[in-house]
């Protein structure tokens, strides 16, 4: 009987706390709407920066931000599967395969800040690319690409082995099979590494403000050398402005950032499950 | 009805009225293993290994768990090559050339010498995809009708032709296990190998299923040479010309599959077709 109510007793403190997490989140969004959601318009989606609140638009740090993200993904994703099916595949026995390995798991709990200096020195200065798209998105690549590799490499490393024995014995090389068999099956778990990847890459501030990101553009960027600014900054901006309306302005550039993030992972779900379906 | 015709015939029994042991004839061997050993790390499983196979036979490895049946299998087409830290001494010879010899292409090998595994592991895609893959990745289909007619005769080759005919598109693991297993025997045959490693190729069927594959092998060995590895001495018995019986990494004995049942050399044989162990 006690080990009954034991059991009841924890099912319901878990419950509990999972309602106070989702709890706070709802009173998060739910204070956020208050405050933004009068300023949600046609205009404000496609209107620049002002002094004036009422006036001010976020175009340009929503552009910015998916012009960012994409290139970003274009980055990151190649390089970091890549990386994965080299380290899983083809180097796992050797000593510096096991050291890489040890640095892409540390890689992944640095602080975004210290990307954000590398990327400074590295992008903005030595590789003279200035406050560009290019290498915002360039940092953020490297911010997320220990988050990739590893996922990737735990979906290869979920792919049956009967797969590839299978393949070898009928004559593939090694890369006819992880092409033709290893990765299909595996891409459902790696397209969830990136949805998880890019979902952090998007919210990312520190290190983007570290490389000079603008905090006041006037402009969409078109090409991959434009200054930019993205979501983040522009609602910092607005937060820290005196004025009592920009505040308004902030919660509901905070809404369209979620709307984003949410049309990102939903896109990236209908993908996976599609693949999945495909498979089975 | 008397009493005695529903005793099951003894080992012997089916082996001898099988009669279907074939003369080797004066045709060299196909595979021969000479002093070949094996370990896994620093564990020797397979000590001096040397037997010669025969061409268009059925030969049967049998032994209890652990003995090296598989392992000595998996070195026939060098699928123990993918597991890492193992190491092979001594050669294996396919139609005489060293398979374990400098400058020997793997790949090349494995299209040769096709297997088919215990568990039926076709890929996660189409039936008639499963079958072309082979084709597709050794450059081996020209046309796309080529390709379609030698998926439809190894499908036919491997008895599955009426039962996927109508369904050629549908996804491979939507077979019941039998089929799933004459799917990869397919599979096997589409790239024409000389050699069909067979690795208890019916351990996970049920007895229909397991006939249904007996017969198969039966009809494969006129253009294959097959080599099956079981732990079911019935059917080492039913489907073999020879066999070899394999204990603790030892090649104890090898020799017509009749003789093998009926009157073995070796004491450990006669214990062990006799189910004294294993």
């Amino acid at each position: 009987m006690k080990r009954r109510l034991l059991d009841l007793g924890f099912q319901a403190l878990a419950l509990l706390i999972l309602l106070l997490a989702l709890g706070s989140l709802a009173a998060l969004i739910a204070d956020i709407w208050r405050d933004g959601a009068s300023r949600l318009s046609w205009s404000f989606l496609t209107g620049f920066p002002s002094r004036r609140a009422a006036d001010a638009g976020i175009f340009h740090a929503l552009s910015g931000s998916v012009f960012v993200i994409v290139v970003t993904a274009a980055l990151a994703v190649p390089i970091g599967v890549a990386s994965a099916i080299y380290l899983e595949e083809y180097g796992t026995r050797s000593f510096f395969a096991r050291i890489i390995e040890i640095n892409i798991t540390n890689l992944a709990a640095v602080p975004s800040i210290i990307y954000g200096l590398l990327g400074l020195g590295l992008f903005v200065r030595a590789m003279g690319m200035g406050r560009s798209v290019l290498a915002g998105a360039s940092t953020l690549a490297l911010l997320v690409l220990p988050v990739v590799i590893l996922a990737t490499r735990e979906a290869l490393r979920a792919v049956p082995p009967s797969i590839r024995e299978g393949s070898y014995a009928l004559g593939a090389t090694k890369w006819q099979t992880v092409w033709f068999q290893v990765l299909p099956v595996a891409l459902p778990g790696i397209l969830t590494g990136m949805i998880l990847a890019l979902s952090r890459a998007i919210g990312e501030t520190a290190p983007l403000i570290s490389i000079g990101a603008l905090t006041f553009v006037a402009f969409a960027p078109d090409s991959l050398w434009s200054p930019f600014t993205v979501l983040p900054i522009q609602i910092f901006n607005w937060v820290s402005r005196p004025q009592v309306e920009f505040q308004g302005n902030a919660a509901a550039g905070s809404l369209v950032l979620l709307a984003l993030l949410l049309t990102m992972n939903a896109a990236a779900i209908w993908l996976r499950d599609r693949y999945q379906k495909k498979l089975s | 009805m008397s009493k005695a015709a529903i005793v099951p015939p003894s080992l012997a029994e089916v082996a001898a009225r099988s009669g279907q042991q074939q003369p080797v004839g004066d045709r060299p061997p196909k595979i021969q293993a000479e002093r070949l050993n094996f370990f896994y790390a620093e564990t020797r499983a397979l000590e001096d290994i040397s037997v010669a196979i025969h061409p268009n036979i059925v030969t049967a490895f049998i032994g209890p768990s652990g003995c090296g049946k598989s392992t000595f299998l998996r070195t026939l087409n060098r699928m123990n090559d993918i597991i890492p830290g193992t190491r092979v001494e001594g050669k294996v010879l396919i139609d005489e050339a060293d398979i374990y010899g400098p400058g020997v292409d793997v790949v090349a090998l494995r299209r040769r010498v096709g297997m088919v595994f215990q568990k039926s592991n076709p890929f996660p895609k189409s039936i008639f995809d499963n079958v072309a893959y082979g084709l597709r990745i050794n450059g081996m289909a020209g046309s796309r009708s080529e390709l379609s007619a030698r998926v439809e005769e190894s499908l036919h080759q491997a008895a599955l032709w009426d039962e996927v005919k109508d369904r050629l598109e549908a996804s491979a693991l939507a077979l019941s296990g039998g089929q799933q297993q004459r799917l990869c025997i397919a599979r096997a045959l589409a790239v024409r190998p000389d050699i069909l490693l067979m690795d208890e190729p019916a351990s996970a069927l049920d007895p229909i299923a397991t006939q249904r594959i007996e017969e198969l092998v039966y009809d494969l060995k006129k253009t294959y040479t097959i080599v099956i590895v079981t732990h079911n001495m019935q059917q080492a018995a039913r489907v073999s010309d020879y066999t070899a019986f394999f204990w603790l990494g030892r090649l104890v004995e090898y020799d017509r599959t009749d003789k093998m049942f009926t009157n073995p050399s070796e004491k450990l044989t006669e214990d062990y077709v006799t189910g004294r162990f294993g």
